[in-house]
């Protein structure tokens, strides 16, 4: 199935893109939906890009939705964690 | 066969980009646009519109997201196409209509075009046949003709009330397992069009889910796009005359 529905985010940080350079990356789109590359039918698609720099500033993650499910839970183990550490930037 | 790269003017005489395929001879003969998927302007969809080149047709298939990404890599488009809200309806009406009448201004062309489209592709050539003087159309598994797209989907409604309004025969390949369209989408499809006299025919494939004509995916199935192709060869020759 095709939800064509996208979540979005903002955020703050840096990511490494293709031509192996760090860029820095101000949005996030999140959706289900066909991948690319990974051989499944549906994944869970993270789009980490700075639009300022083009289309191609962008470093993508095409995830099983339980795999997807493991990084939320890992993200979140992380953030509780860091603790106090993890409420300020 | 020749293929090649040109610009044509799209929705508000916008210059999109478009790959083209023909195959060698004078004509007179049919025109063929394809739709790509959400995924983009990518290497399948182009090798789908060299198969319509193939069977005797001239075929374009307008980039959709030149707009966002002129020059960008199909993924990186189809990202950002995505992430700006995706493709408006009434934009890719325009883009399809420049792209039939870059067809049929062709030396080689008969006057007639039909669409084809694949997963949103599908919606969209319902959605152009419904709104453009086109000659046929084929929704191959297009989701949201019928039911109700979610929240933050790029299509903001149905096509239902515009089904009256269908101008050309369509053609509907499904798979069986798909969940969007369901099987219950198609029916309620099928049965607007029956009540409107919409002249229609629609088939779909056990053991079929979503994407059952993608050959480098895992959902592809042989079977039914094999017959997926029959289909279309048949239906394109009753009416786009070659």
């Amino acid at each position: 199935m095709c939800t064509y529905a996208t979540s979005r985010a903002g955020v703050a940080g840096s990511a490494k893109g293709p031509n192996g350079g760090w860029f820095h990356v101000t949005d996030a789109t999140v959706y289900f939906d066909h991948p690319v590359h990974a051989m499944a039918e549906h994944t869970l698609n993270i789009d980490l890009v700075d639009p300022a720099a083009g289309p191609s500033a962008r470093v993508a993650v095409e995830l099983t939705a339980d795999s997807a499910r493991a990084l939320v839970a890992a993200i979140q183990e992380a953030l509780a964690a860091a603790g106090a550490a993890a409420l300020v930037d | 066969m020749t293929t090649r790269t040109v610009h044509l003017p799209g929705h508000n005489g916008d210059d999109i980009e478009a790959y083209v395929a023909q195959p060698e001879g004078a004509g007179p003969r049919g025109g063929v646009v394809v739709i790509h998927h959400m995924p983009g302007w990518d290497r399948a969809t182009k090798e789908i519109t060299r198969r319509f080149a193939e069977l005797g047709y001239d075929a374009v298939c307008p980039n959709l997201y030149w707009r966002e990404a002129p020059g960008a890599a199909p993924d990186d488009a189809a990202a950002t196409a995505r992430a700006q809200g995706g493709v408006p309806d009434e934009r890719l009406v325009g883009d399809v209509g420049g792209a039939a009448a870059w067809l049929r201004s062709l030396p080689t062309s008969n006057g007639k075009v039909g669409v084809i489209g694949y997963c949103s592709g599908g919606r969209q050539s319902v959605l152009a046949a419904c709104s453009l003087d086109l000659d046929a159309a084929v929704d191959c598994y297009g989701a949201f003709v019928t039911g109700t797209p979610p929240e933050g989907s790029p299509f903001r409604s149905n096509l239902v009330p515009l089904l009256p309004q269908l101008r050309a025969p369509l053609l509907g390949l499904f798979g069986a397992e798909d969940k969007s369209p369901s099987p219950e989408h198609v029916a309620e499809l099928d049965a607007i069009l029956t009540e409107h006299g919409k002249p229609h025919e629609f088939h779909t494939y056990e053991d079929a889910g979503h994407g059952f004509f993608a050959v480098d995916r895992p959902m592809y199935r042989v079977a039914a796009a094999n017959d997926g192709w029959v289909r279309i060869t048949g239906f394109y020759a009753s009416h786009l005359g070659v």
